[in-house]
């Protein structure tokens, strides 16, 4: 998304000098995804679906709800269904709605090469922006969260953009509106941190001891965030990962190698450039050429 | 291909095309691979038509590179295998490097530097050829998982910039000492020049008879 002139860059991917970033005086946005509210029907799939104009081709069942059974550079967001049973052998089914969690501090952003591709909104949003990326997959490596995904057609990396251009002019993402038991809340970041914390009491005083949010530190935080009835085991939420963070191959191959490897660079030059105006090039000498024809002349042996 | 008369013959017409294919290839890595390691080099992109383009087009320049090198390696191993010489070469680069060449220990074809940078990137090429793979997205990011191409990643950029010091170590000594880049670029060089530089090798070719680069195989006099 988003041609559109924009002021309020906290992060622009692959830039060296400050983003424009005058319009700052916005509010933190997050959803809240209330797993324990969830009841699976995919309307917000759906939804995602019919505002981005996004059409997946049609799969083949593959004898699990998830349909289709990955994200993709057309399927943004996704429901992801886990039969899980508990120590006393009670089945739960847990269903999440997995899409880009829209990172405080986001891998993708800090691993992308091409200036602009991928910028973070004041608000906390993360956004491809499809006309500046190369189709490197440096994104893809970037993502605690296997987010991603590289379209075969145009080589252009996409995911969900938190419905970006709804945002921007006061509207829910479409996921929040279609959602029918409320499982999906919007707002800012401290409101919907609160309510969380209203669902998690209840949730506690109803059984569900481990009850808690889901906001990784890992990645300072996140703008898409879960309540979940076992947030002391996000794996077995097809895989949410416990402890989310940036590589540390990446924030190495991110961070100190290049400086330093600029500055071998200009060193190893520098280096040859110095050794030319202190020792110069090195000529062969006449006394060269002549003890070589001396050498070419006694080999030829006596006429 | 006919060459000065009294000189003599360094690369053969065949080494010659074979390297500066390598060459070739090599700059265009060095440019596109830097557009997309350091933000402020992304400028560089723009050469080969954009960041897409750039990001197309460079692991297809690596394949070419891979098979070009297998070439020099083919061409040039035997005269590149280290000896005990060159230890001793080594040992006396001080003296090399501020041009007084004699009293060190004679040089064969190629001298420890040259054979330092011909090994060193007959290990770096097929390591970021490898670890290329694995990155390159369009045909491959399937088959690995994404914490290897994350590691593969790493090791593709640090071995770039090995590579690329090394490259620059190349070049200069091809600029520094006077009478290697004709020898590269039309494949001759003069007596004195192969006495001062490589003096065992132009003992052997003396001795057997061969106007070079290879000494005749018996002697024929």
């Amino acid at each position: 998304m988003s041609d559109l002139q924009s002021q309020d860059y906290i992060r622009r991917s692959a830039t060296t000098l400050t983003p424009p970033s005058t319009r700052d005086h916005e509010q933190q946005v997050a959803k809240l995804i209330d797993v324990t509210r969830c009841i699976g029907c995919k309307a917000c799939q759906s939804a995602c679906m019919e505002w981005n104009n996004l059409r997946q081709e049609v799969g083949h069942f593959e004898g699990s709800y998830d349909n289709p059974m990955d994200l993709s550079p057309s399927v943004w967001t996704l429901m992801r269904f886990n039969e899980w049973e508990d120590e006393q052998g009670n089945l739960e089914w847990l269903i999440r709605k997995d899409g880009c969690m829209h990172c405080e501090d986001p891998g993708c952003l800090k691993a992308c090469p091409a200036p602009g591709a991928i910028v973070q909104y004041a608000n906390g949003i993360v956004d491809f922006i499809s006309d500046a990326c190369i189709g490197c997959g440096y994104c893809v490596k970037g993502c605690p969260f296997d987010i991603p995904r590289i379209s075969k057609t145009d080589h252009k990396s996409y995911k969900c953009t938190l419905c970006s251009d709804r945002v921007g002019i006061g509207l829910e993402p479409a996921c929040v509106k279609a959602c029918p038991t409320g499982a999906i809340m919007f707002g800012s970041k401290s409101d919907m941190t609160d309510w969380a914390g209203e669902r998690i009491k209840d949730l506690k005083s109803r059984g569900f001891e481990n009850a808690g949010l889901y906001d990784p530190p890992g990645v300072s935080g996140t703008h898409v965030m879960y309540v979940l009835h076992h947030a002391d085991k996000p794996t077995i939420y097809s895989g949410l990962p416990d402890k989310p963070h940036i590589s540390d191959f990446v924030g190495f191959w991110k961070g100190i190698i290049k400086p330093v490897a600029l500055a071998g660079l200009a060193f190893t030059a520098l280096a040859g450039f110095f050794h030319w105006i202190s020792v110069g090039p090195n000529d062969v000498q006449p006394e060269d050429e002549a003890e070589a024809q001396r050498l070419l002349h006694s080999a030829d042996g006596p006429p | 291909m006919t060459y000065p008369p009294g000189t003599i013959i360094r690369y053969s017409t065949a080494s010659r095309i074979n390297h500066w294919i390598t060459g070739g290839c090599f700059v265009l890595l060095v440019l596109s691979g830097l557009s997309m390691f350091h933000p402020m080099l992304f400028f560089l992109s723009e050469l080969f038509g954009g960041g897409q383009w750039t990001r197309a087009v460079h692991p297809w320049i690596g394949v070419v590179l891979l098979i070009s090198y297998t070439g020099l390696i083919i061409q040039f191993w035997r005269d590149e295998m280290w000896t005990r010489d060159d230890l001793e070469w080594s040992k006396a680069i001080t003296h090399v490097l501020v041009n007084e060449e004699e009293g060190v220990p004679e040089v064969a074809r190629f001298n420890a530097g040259q054979k330092f940078v011909f090994w060193a990137m007959a290990l770096l090429v097929p390591v970021l050829f490898f670890t290329g793979l694995v990155i390159w997205e369009v045909y491959f990011s399937s088959y690995t998982t994404i914490e290897t191409q994350r590691i593969a990643v790493l090791i593709h950029s640090m071995a770039a910039i090995g590579a690329i010091i090394v490259w620059i170590i190349h070049v200069y000594s091809g600029i520094w000492i006077r009478g290697a880049m004709r020898a590269m670029m039309h494949g001759y060089a003069t007596p004195g020049w192969a006495y001062r530089h490589h003096r065992k090798w132009f003992r052997r070719l003396v001795e057997t008879g061969s106007r070079g680069p290879e000494p005749n195989p018996e002697r024929p006099r």
